[in-house]
């Protein structure tokens, strides 16, 4: 079975891929993945998860312009320029 | 937006690569990229498997304590390479089992260092501080490559890596500022490596007739690679009171290193498959391979 | 009167040392990639808890760590003969962990009331790191307890895991693992301070390097 590891450098961040490793059971993926990922102190916690309980999710639609959803989809620049000369003229 | 899509054409995907694209292990790829991609890490993985075995005895033979941890956990990195790096080879198809029969039977490669004899504790600090550093910049360059999972664990590898420069440097210093005895160790271990070292980066071949740059695999040509180790180290080395057994050995005005035409021919004799330990390591490597096939199928069987 | 504590600590610092040295010889041909990681590790472990016990012994001696470790001949080793088998294929390599892993528990958790605060101190240290090294060598035997190989090996190498503890310790070792203590004849020759042949082999080639340059040299 192949055991995806993800790991958490310091405490508050987030748990991040590392690799994974070839194992039998939790067990031994425990034992191997606790020294392949943190003999050298390098990590304060991990998740070992069967890849098969991994659902990967890839692609998304995006037929209409959604613009509204991003940040790209709002330029102030112009307007801003604007507001400022006005609120400066009458100041 | 549109999640980012590799192309499913090759002339595509090279303009997509050669412009920074990304590729991951369920995207779509050439068959020839796939290939190369397979060939190139499976030497990889093969290398920091063979180059555990010069290194191994000396563990047995360490001098002190310290020494003794430093060099079995410099080893055990090796190890921990070859199986980050068989983990990439394997999620692009090809079985570990398979990738170690190829070992054994000489049908894929290693590195040429990896064939040659240790023969003191030079030898020790010698390879752990040269020819990891002559690794270390080929492997910093392929923090880039196109394949992402593979330029993912380059980071790791890097990481460690540097621990092993560190104690190799020491290991050596320790002996050059030891006895005359100790120090002339050093000076004929580096006599016997520099060969080899200066051969490690591969023929000069021009970076555009290099598939593994066309593909963006390798983002480093192999003369570029080498001219960085000369840069990087002779300096070292000299600093020492070292010779560098080359008296063509020298920086031009331009910085570029100029040096004695390695033997390309040794380099091809000996990376396919007839230098001096060869077969002896290969044989070993089966040795426990074979006897131990029972673990394994009593182990992994789920 | 308590035995002076140089004497606790090299017996402890001996059998690790040793057992640490022959199990790093499994670095690079261990049967996964994976376990060849992991089984350094704790093999590293165990120079790590031999060197802190010369450390402690040393500064009773008069000497330091290395001294201790590589510079006495054969005979003035401390260690137990399971330690000094050159065991090389896995089978037996393996038992040996977990034999010597519940032997080392009896063993460190009677240190850990030691008399003597520093070595107790050491023995809680050493307890708390082989938490990791049992729990690799229990996973290890119930995967293989049925198995022909593994079964023999332990066999085999019981009666030298027994002979290792002194005698008050051998019951609660039987409990553990769950094997009837075998007559005291089975244990001749595999005591604390018999060594075997092999020692003396292993000291020549862990101790060539040193010897190769005048004492007090740099490494």
């Amino acid at each position: 079975m192949i055991w995806e590891v993800f790991r958490c450098e310091r405490k508050g961040q987030p748990f991040e891929h590392a690799g994974s490793v070839v194992a039998p059971d939790g067990e031994f993926a425990e034992a191997w993945a606790r020294e392949q990922y943190g003999r050298r102190g390098e990590s304060v916690a991990l998740w070992l998860v069967p890849r098969d309980a991994i659902r990967p999710v890839t692609d998304w639609a995006d037929e209409f312009d959604l613009k509204y959803r991003r940040v790209d989809g709002y330029s102030i620049k112009a307007r801003l320029k604007e507001a400022r000369e006005r609120a400066g003229a009458a100041g | 937006m549109a999640a980012v899509e590799v192309p499913r054409d090759e002339q595509a995907f090279l303009e997509y690569v050669q412009a920074g694209g990304q590729v991951e292990a369920t995207d779509w790829m050439p068959e020839d990229y796939r290939a190369k991609l397979v060939k190139f890490i499976e030497m990889h993985g093969n290398s920091e498997l063979m180059g555990v075995l010069p290194e191994r005895e000396w563990i047995l033979r360490a001098p002190t304590l310290q020494r003794k941890l430093a060099l079995t956990a410099k080893v055990q990195d090796e190890v921990g390479h070859s199986q980050l790096i068989y983990r990439v080879v394997e999620d692009l198809g090809k079985p570990r089992e398979q990738c170690l029969a190829d070992l054994i039977s000489g049908k894929s490669k290693f590195h040429n260092v990896f064939h040659y004899p240790t023969r003191t504790w030079g030898d020790v600090g010698v390879i752990a501080w040269l020819v990891d550093a002559a690794a270390i910049i080929s492997q910093k360059a392929l923090l880039k490559c196109s394949y992402a999972p593979y330029a993912r664990i380059m980071k790791k590898i890097c990481w460690e890596e540097s621990f092993h420069i560190l104690h190799g440097r020491d290991v050596v210093l320790a002996m050059v500022t030891g006895t005359p005895a100790q120090f002339e160790l050093v000076q004929e271990a580096l006599n016997r490596w520099w060969g080899p070292l200066m051969q490690f980066h591969g023929n000069p071949i021009a970076r555009d007739e290099d598939p593994m740059w066309i593909w963006r695999i390798k983002s480093q040509g192999n003369e570029e690679a080498r001219q960085q180790f000369l840069e990087g180290y002779v300096p070292q080395i000299r600093e020492l009171g070292l010779e560098v057994p080359d008296p063509k050995l020298r920086r031009r005005d331009d910085g570029v290193w100029e040096y004695a035409e390695p033997d390309w021919d040794e380099l091809k004799h000996v990376v396919t498959g007839h230098g001096p330990k060869t077969e002896e390591r290969l044989a070993f490597r089966k040795r426990f391979l074979d006897q131990e096939k029972w673990v394994r199928d009593a182990v992994l069987a789920a | 009167m308590p035995a002076p504590r140089a004497e606790r600590l090299l017996e402890l610092a001996d059998d690790e040392l040793v057992l640490g040295w022959h199990e790093s010889e499994w670095t690079g041909i261990a049967p996964t990639l994976e376990e060849d990681v992991a089984f350094s590790s704790i093999a590293q472990n165990e120079i790590g808890h031999a060197r802190a016990a010369y450390e402690l012994a040393a500064a009773d001696l008069g000497t330091d760590a290395d001294a201790l470790a590589f510079d006495r001949r054969p005979e003035e080793y401390r260690c137990a003969p399971l330690v000094e088998l050159r065991l090389l294929d896995w089978a037996h390599t393996i038992a040996r962990r977990w034999l010597y892993e519940t032997a080392d528990e009896v063993r460190v958790t009677a240190l850990k009331d030691d008399p003597d605060a520093e070595v107790a101190g050491l023995a809680a240290k050493i307890d708390r790191e082989e938490a990791y090294h049992r729990m690799h060598a229990e996973m290890w035997h119930e995967r293989l307890r049925d198995e022909p190989r593994f079964r023999e090996a332990v066999e085999e190498l019981w009666p030298y895991a027994v002979a290792l503890l002194p005698e008050k310790l051998r019951p609660e070792l039987a409990t553990r693992t769950g094997l009837e203590l075998p007559s005291n004849s089975l244990l001749q020759g595999k005591g604390r301070g018999e060594h075997v042949a092999e020692l003396a082999e292993m000291w020549d080639e862990m101790t060539m390097v040193r010897r190769s340059a005048p004492a007090g040299a740099q490494w």
